[in-house]
């Protein structure tokens, strides 16, 4: 559990860094949590640790870019099972949901 | 310590064990399990064993770890589960007690199982490292390991491992669209024979509940990939070749399961990938007779065991419904909306009920196949497969 201390400091820090980061709406964001696990999970594993689809895990995402990784969810992978998103989200929130992956979905 | 007191324990523990014997005597009369099942709760790793005939739970069970995408196989008594995890995991469970008699991590990544003709032998199709892994089903003792390299050293996912009659398994390569026969029938080494054109990424295979043929999906074509394996020599044909010629395919969102395929008389009906459709195709022919237009991209396309109905789920974003097909005027007769994420459906050995899981509502529901009224909803935790002890003694399953 985080202490409730390193909250404030923590949204501080981020409302300074990433002033201009657009994030989801807290109940769009539990959405969006919940798909990622369980319809993204259907392919990469509920945890992410890959299936059909290749592992999503911090260290497999480790150094690739953001904006491919974004343009893959959105744009899917042609010739692979990995389908196209666009039309079940805004660009924002595919990019949101990489930086999630990127980070860990445990944190 | 003292010596009374020592005998006053020893004799407690006589008691003790005394009682609990009769008591395992009187309180558990002997059973079958042939109305037992289990329900998979795959976000916690736990399973629910259930009774069909009160449309009870008997107990549930943890232990199992990530059951994403898990499948069971039962032993020929019906007595043990063996359950196969997303982790690797290979659980062998007495439904009679609830305990775990063994757990095993055997591979990195596992996605199936099936048990062998005689019932001696479990095998596991893994993602990672690709390949099968074949075990004792008594101790899970590892037998064979199969890795899925071919000839030009691609290592390959499985999928669509079966049983087939004469101690054999039968499996496909995704990455490498080759499809794999390994048979048992002379020793525990296995000989196998290999079919190297099956197709671009074979994704799920079925097998005829005779043994008899073996198809396998393909994700990267428009068609599918039959072998007889009666007549093995004449190798990999393909049907359905160009199914959706033409037209503009829709993302696949999940991707639909071939495993639980619906056969009705002579016809055998199929989710079309892509599409939203139901396949008819002759089981003589192997040529389409009809499509069905359904609600969504069909996932899992059943049918009620005498063959009447067959249902259908569907892939994100239309999961929240059911439909039911009426075989003999292939007309949709039926739609409900159970809720949010139908994962998966089960019928009763004979067919008057039909559980059905629906993750998001962290509910199994269980309908009458006549009259479509719901009989119960059962809580479980984000439910997937459901599979009854009757799968023991069919084939491919
Ligand atoms: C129907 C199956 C399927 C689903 C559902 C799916 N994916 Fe994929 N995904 C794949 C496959 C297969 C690949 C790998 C393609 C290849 O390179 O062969 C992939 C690749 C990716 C990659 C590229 C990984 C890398 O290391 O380059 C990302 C990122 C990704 N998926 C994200 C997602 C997200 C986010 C979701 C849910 C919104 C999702 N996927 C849902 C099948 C799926």
């Amino acid at each position: 559990m985080r202490s409730p201390l390193f909250v404030p400091a923590f949204f501080l820090s981020a409302s300074v860094a990433f002033a201009s980061e657009w994030e989801p709406a807290p109940e769009r964001k539990a959405e969006l949590f919940n798909l990622v696990i369980q319809d993204c999970g259907s392919c990469h594993g509920l945890t992410m640790k890959g299936g059909l689809g290749s592992p999503l895990l911090p260290q497999n995402l480790e150094g690739k870019d953001t904006d491919v990784l974004t343009a893959i969810v959105l744009d899917g992978l042609p010739g692979t099972p990995m389908p196209p998103w666009r039309s079940q989200f805004q660009d924002g929130e595919a990019r949101w949901i990489i930086e999630q992956l990127k980070k860990g979905l445990e944190q | 310590m003292n010596r009374y007191l020592k005998t006053f324990y020893l004799a407690l523990i006589a008691g003790l064990a005394l009682s609990v014997a009769s008591w395992a005597h009187a309180g558990m009369a002997p059973r079958g399990t042939g109305d037992l099942g289990i329900i998979i709760e795959r976000a916690s790793g736990s399973v629910k064993i259930i009774e069909t005939s009160t449309q009870t739970v008997l107990r549930r069970v943890e232990g199992f770890g990530d059951l994403s995408h898990a499948s069971v196989v039962y032993s020929r008594d019906e007595r043990y589960a063996y359950i196969f995890g997303r982790d690797g995991g290979l659980t062998k469970l007495d439904i009679l007690t609830g305990k775990i008699v063994k757990r095993i991590i055997q591979g990195g990544n596992s996605i199936g199982g099936a048990i062998s003709q005689d019932g001696s032998l479990v095998a596991v199709s893994n993602y990672k490292p690709g390949g099968v892994k074949v075990f004792d089903s008594k101790t899970l003792e590892l037998v064979a390991d199969i890795p899925a390299v071919s000839a030009d050293g691609t290592q390959s996912k499985t999928i669509g491992l079966v049983d087939i009659p004469g101690q054999k398994f039968v499996f496909s390569l995704y990455d490498a669209g080759e499809t794999w026969i390994a048979d048992f029938s002379k020793s525990r080494t296995p000989e196998i024979t290999k079919f190297t054109n099956t197709g671009e990424l074979p994704y799920d295979a079925l097998v005829t509940d005779d043994g008899r043929y073996y198809v396998a999906g393909l994700f990267g074509e428009d068609g599918l990939a039959k072998l007889d394996l009666w007549q093995i020599d004449k190798g990999i044909t393909r049907i359905l070749d160009g199914y959706g010629r033409g037209e503009e395919k829709l993302p696949v969102y999940k991707m639909p399961h071939l495993e639980g395929w619906a056969k009705a008389g002579d016809h055998i009906f199929l989710p079309a990938i892509g599409r939203h459709e139901v396949l008819i195709v002759d089981q003589r022919s192997w040529k389409e007779v009809g499509r069905i237009s359904v609600h969504g991209q069909p996932v899992f396309v059943v049918a009620r065991p005498d063959g009447r109905q067959v249902w259908v789920n569907f892939a994100h974003p239309r999961n929240d419904t059911l439909q039911v097909i009426d075989v003999p005027s292939r007309k949709i007769i039926k739609t409900f909306k159970p809720g949010k994420a139908i994962l998966h459906m089960e019928f009763t050995p004979r067919g008057e009920q039909v559980w059905v899981s629906v993750r998001d509502a962290n509910r199994v529901d269980v309908y009458d196949t006549r009259t479509f009224e719901r009989l119960k909803e059962i809580q479980a935790e984000k439910p997937s497969g459901i599979f009854l002890t009757a799968r023991a003694h069919r084939t491919g399953l």
